[in-house]
């Protein structure tokens, strides 16, 4: 983790403010460009912004269950019950 | 059946319970299934299953297992758990970072964080950050505003932060350290 002045700069306040929106892909080009130009210049907004991109794939990853077979044949039995 | 198991996931998050998430999904397929009239043709298919699959969650479970109420979650500051972990990655030699938080918590750790959190957070969040639906998508899936979604959003994803902190806390993987805003 980088050293940080206790006062964050305007710039790196609004950056940091956006990461999980920028990482949802929620933000219009243009402020995903003024972000991402940012990130290219200040090594200590960049760290935070790889760690939740990580955070992020890791949850994604870590939540993947798998339906058990038998369920499939369930709702395959149940659909087949159901009037036509 | 397409989506059958991220379904499943979803719905083990919602119940906490196997036996009922199977329940869930086999009543989301017979609801889909009777109204599949209703579906139009070039819309999001996925979305429409989730919105059929969260309604009939809240419809039928909300009643039985009823979590802390909304007021409960506490606002924490922006990148909480990137300043208490992110130093930990850099004091690790020779490891990369991408490796880290995935090692870090294990699979049981990440479920069991989401399934701490109040319903309507754990929703949102559950939507967003595990099936990547647009902010707007999960106006429309939950039936609330898209400024609802954001604040349910905000709060829950600062909640799992904590969380997840509280996790490497006590697996002795990170100090405990006082709040840095004090």
């Amino acid at each position: 983790m980088a050293d940080r002045p206790d006062k964050l700069e305007p710039q790196c306040e609004a950056a940091l403010h956006e990461i999980y929106d920028l990482l949802s892909g929620e933000l219009d080009d243009q402020k995903r460009e003024q972000i991402a130009r940012h990130l290219d210049e200040c090594s200590p907004c960049a760290e935070p912004y790889d760690f939740y991109a990580e955070l992020r794939r890791t949850i994604q990853q870590r939540c993947r269950d798998t339906a058990p077979p038998s369920l499939l044949a369930r709702i395959e039995e149940a659909i087949r019950r159901e009037p036509a | 059946m397409e989506h059958m198991s991220s379904l499943y996931s979803a719905a083990l998050r919602m119940t906490r319970n196997p036996a009922d998430a199977e329940d869930l999904v086999q009543e989301t397929y017979l609801r889909a299934y009777r109204g599949f009239d209703g579906f139009k043709e070039g819309t999001n298919l996925k979305a429409w299953l989730y919105r059929i699959l969260t309604n009939t969650y809240i419809n039928t479970y909300r009643a039985k297992q009823r979590r802390p109420d909304e007021t409960d979650l506490e606002d924490v500051e922006d990148l909480y758990l990137y300043n208490r972990l992110g130093g930990l990655e850099a004091a690790r030699a020779g490891r990369s970072a991408e490796d880290e938080l995935m090692d870090l918590f294990t699979e049981a750790e990440i479920k069991a964080a989401i399934e701490e959190l109040p319903e309507n957070f754990r929703i949102a969040v559950l939507l967003a950050d595990v099936e990547g639906f647009s902010y707007k998508e999960i106006a429309e899936i939950t039936d609330v505003p898209i400024g609802t979604v954001m604040s349910r959003l905000h709060r829950g994803r600062k909640a799992l932060e904590k969380l997840l902190y509280e996790f490497a806390v006590s697996r002795r993987l990170a100090e405990p350290q006082p709040d840095p805003a004090q």
